[in-house]
């Protein structure tokens, strides 16, 4: 268990690190994620009363398609340097390497959403600023990260990954984003605990199956 | 299973099938409220509970795969797999015409809609893992996972779209047979149910034997390559 | 040379045996049946052309590929039961350099050498760094490096975890005589060090100058095994390019 934790945060460091120097993904993902808010503005007109029903929603789909992307690429990027096979060849169990992209994904999918709190702000006076609204969003994104790392290690090899990513996680993870969406709209209309909190247990309880059942079946996934 | 267990199993499905047809046009009465539409109810009903009978096998095999590694396990699922797809197609058609007559819409996202149709999307998922995985063997597995993560997601569906349905009550809830079911109706409901698992059985075992050629073609060409 | 193994496994039996050993892709073969095995202090070098299986058999003795059929037992651990021991006591350099063009040798050294629990990794960073001549480059990405410095670096990072069998596919492609020279040192390090090393090579008068073994591998199949001291490059060659078995070869 210790070695296990120790190999994922060596490979979540070396993540860190390259992101550094390198900045590719968070930038594009970002930049991709600010232009879906901004289309949003105009397919809705959004007034006030609009956005007090809708705002979760654009929130959660524009953060939601730029996960597909960035959890893409976080794969892609090993798969393209060929890296991939010296994860694989490192005596570790392969939960180890599951963990540490997991953890890579959930910091560069929670840093970008909250970069784009501003912009929601500006885009449409939506302020998210809020404790509830945040431990959904949060929630919510370490279960996209714990589906999406593993499937995004199946779509990579694969001929049409782009395509193929989004349709296997979307329908997986569509408890999440009505969990995340309806909770979020409870917690921006000023609920507490009585609203919000059985959307956050849902959400958590999904984040605890997928953890466990994904790190179990990441074997089957990287084997060759 | 054999050819002429096979060939006696379709003969059985489509004598069935005719007679359920004889059931459900002409023996079960014409329902007061929603008229003849509601004659979709004795396809509809059968062919959802047996599209997720499909998709639990699907997922039992896939485990069943994943631990074993018998190419047998893999044949169920992807029998399974091929056939769901199909039946959860047909119980959306005859879902979203009968819904849209009765209720005005075309689709009820309540707890049983909303999985039926993840549910398909999942099985379209696993059938494009399949297509597009660089070789057939890592195929095979990738697919066994995709069904085995799609099963865990079941509850987690089901849950949320109910919580989602109660918060928005002026959508029409739960299709089905609130009422009684006259006796001749029941009657009618009960033998769609065992002719759509038998006409089930009969596409999944031809699925299955199909594969098993195809599986001997593989050895076949591998041996001569 | 401190590339001694530190393990000293099971030195009983042979470093690598192969059983049965078939690999599959679809419906072609990689790899027929093959037995084969490499003995400790001993280098065996693989001839084959390109397709004929030298790449597959490398990467299904790292546990990177599970073969299809047949028994693989690696420093005395079977590949199957025992994986993490299989990649413990292996070090593998493939065609790729598996090192992350924008860090710098140093950094990606210190990443596998934590990812394969080596104790005091910065130290041994170090060291292997400086086994392999690399130092003075030790600092910059490595992106911006020579292939055939690269290529050191790549056999340093599969040398870090001082493996008791070492694996290289092609190590002498793109080296210039120096670096063939390097590899060279190498090679005889690890195996006169108690350890064994499993290359594939294409040219036969370089490879039978390296091994001390020899395999030709044609179509999949193990087509001659022999000692080097008593084979002539001519002969090899000759093997290498006897009309194949079939006329479809099995991709690499």
């Amino acid at each position: 268990m210790r070695e296990t934790l120790r190999a994922a945060l060596t490979i979540y460091a070396k993540d860190v690190r390259l992101e550094l120097r390198t900045r590719e993904t968070l930038f594009s993902v970002l930049a991709f994620a600010f232009v879906v808010a901004f289309i949003f503005t105009f397919a809705f007109e959004p007034s006030p009363q609009l956005i007090a029903s809708i705002g979760p929603g654009i929130v959660w789909v524009a953060w939601i398609f730029t996960a597909v992307l960035g959890m893409n690429r976080t794969f892609l990027l090993e798969h393209e340097r060929g890296t991939l096979d010296g994860l694989r060849l490192a005596p570790v169990p392969r939960e180890a390497l599951y963990l540490g992209k997991l953890l890579s994904v959930v910091t560069l999918l929670v840093t970008v959403e909250a970069l784009m709190l501003p912009a929601f702000l500006v885009l449409y006076d939506l302020s998210l600023f809020n404790v509830w609204f945040i431990a959904i969003a949060l929630a919510a994104t370490v279960g996209i990260a714990a589906v999406g790392t593993l499937f995004s290690a199946i779509a990579v090899h694969t001929r049409a990954r782009e395509v193929l990513l989004p349709m296997l996680f979307l329908p997986v993870a569509l408890p999440l984003l009505i969990g995340a969406v309806t909770g979020a709209r409870e917690a921006l209309d000023g609920e507490g605990w009585d609203g919000v909190g059985r959307w956050l247990q849902l959400i958590v309880a999904f984040d605890v199956v997928f953890l466990v059942l994904s790190s179990l079946v990441f074997e089957y996934v990287l084997e060759e | 299973m054999t050819g002429a267990w096979r060939l006696g199993l379709l003969l059985v499905t489509g004598v069935l099938v005719l007679i359920d047809m004889y059931l459900i046009f002409a023996y079960a009465p014409t329902e007061r409220s929603m008229g003849i539409v509601q004659r979709l109810f004795y396809f509809h009903v059968p062919v959802i509970l047996t599209s997720w009978l499909a998709f639990a096998l699907a997922a039992a095999s896939s485990v069943w795969y994943l631990v074993k590694r018998e190419r047998v396990c893999d044949r169920l699922a992807y029998a399974s797999a091929e056939v769901g797809v199909v039946f959860f197609t047909v119980a959306i058609i005859t879902g979203a015409v009968w819904a849209k007559p009765v209720w005005g819409t075309w689709w009820v996202w309540d707890a049983n809609g909303t999985l039926t149709f993840v549910l398909w999307l999942i099985f379209i998922g696993y059938l494009m893992v399949r297509a597009y995985a660089p070789d057939a063997e890592r195929g095979r597995r990738w697919s066994a996972v995709t069904a085995i993560i799609g099963a865990a997601t079941v509850p987690f569906v089901y849950m949320a779209a109910d919580w989602w349905g109660g918060l928005h009550p002026e959508r029409v809830t739960g299709p089905g047979a609130q009422g009684s079911l006259e006796s001749e109706m029941f009657v009618t409901l009960m033998f769609s149910f065992v002719t759509f698992i038998v006409l089930f059985t009969a596409l999944i075992a031809e699925r299955y034997a199909l594969r098993s050629d195809e599986d001997t073609i593989e050895e076949l060409r591998l041996a001569a390559a | 040379m401190t590339d001694q193994p530190a393990s000293t496994a099971t030195r009983s039996g042979h470093a690598l045996e192969l059983r049965g050993v078939s690999k599959t892709y679809g419906t072609t073969h990689a790899l027929r049946s093959v037995d084969l095995d490499a003995a400790w202090e001993r280098v065996l070098v693989l001839f084959g052309h390109n397709g004929a299986g030298k790449s597959t058999l490398l990467r299904v003795a790292a546990a990177l590929v599970k073969p299809t059929a047949g028994s693989v037992t690696t420093a005395g651990f079977d590949a199957d039961r025992h994986t993490q021991r299989v990649r413990a006591a292996t070090g593998y350099a493939g065609h790729g350099t598996l090192l992350y063009d924008d860090l710098t040798p140093e950094e990606n050294l210190r990443f596998y050498a934590r990812l394969h629990g080596v104790p005091q990794p910065d130290e041994r960073t170090g060291e292997v760094l400086r086994d392999v001549g690399a130092e003075r480059w030790a600092h910059r990405r490595v992106r911006g490096l020579s292939n055939g410095m690269q290529k050191r670096v790549a056999i340093a990072r599969a040398l870090l975890h001082r493996p008791a069998l070492l694996l290289l596919d092609e190590p002498d492609s793109g080296l210039d005589v120096q670096g063939q020279a390097f590899v060279e040192t190498v090679v005889r390090a690890v195996a006169d060090g108690g350890g064994a090393v499993v290359l594939s090579a294409h040219d036969p008068a370089r490879g039978l100058a390296i091994a001390d073994d020899f395999a030709v591998l044609r179509g999949g199949r193990i087509a001659a095994t022999g000692e080097a001291a008593s084979a002539a490059p001519d002969e090899v060659a000759a093997l290498l390019s006897a009309p194949p078995i079939n006329t479809s070869e099995g991709a690499a």
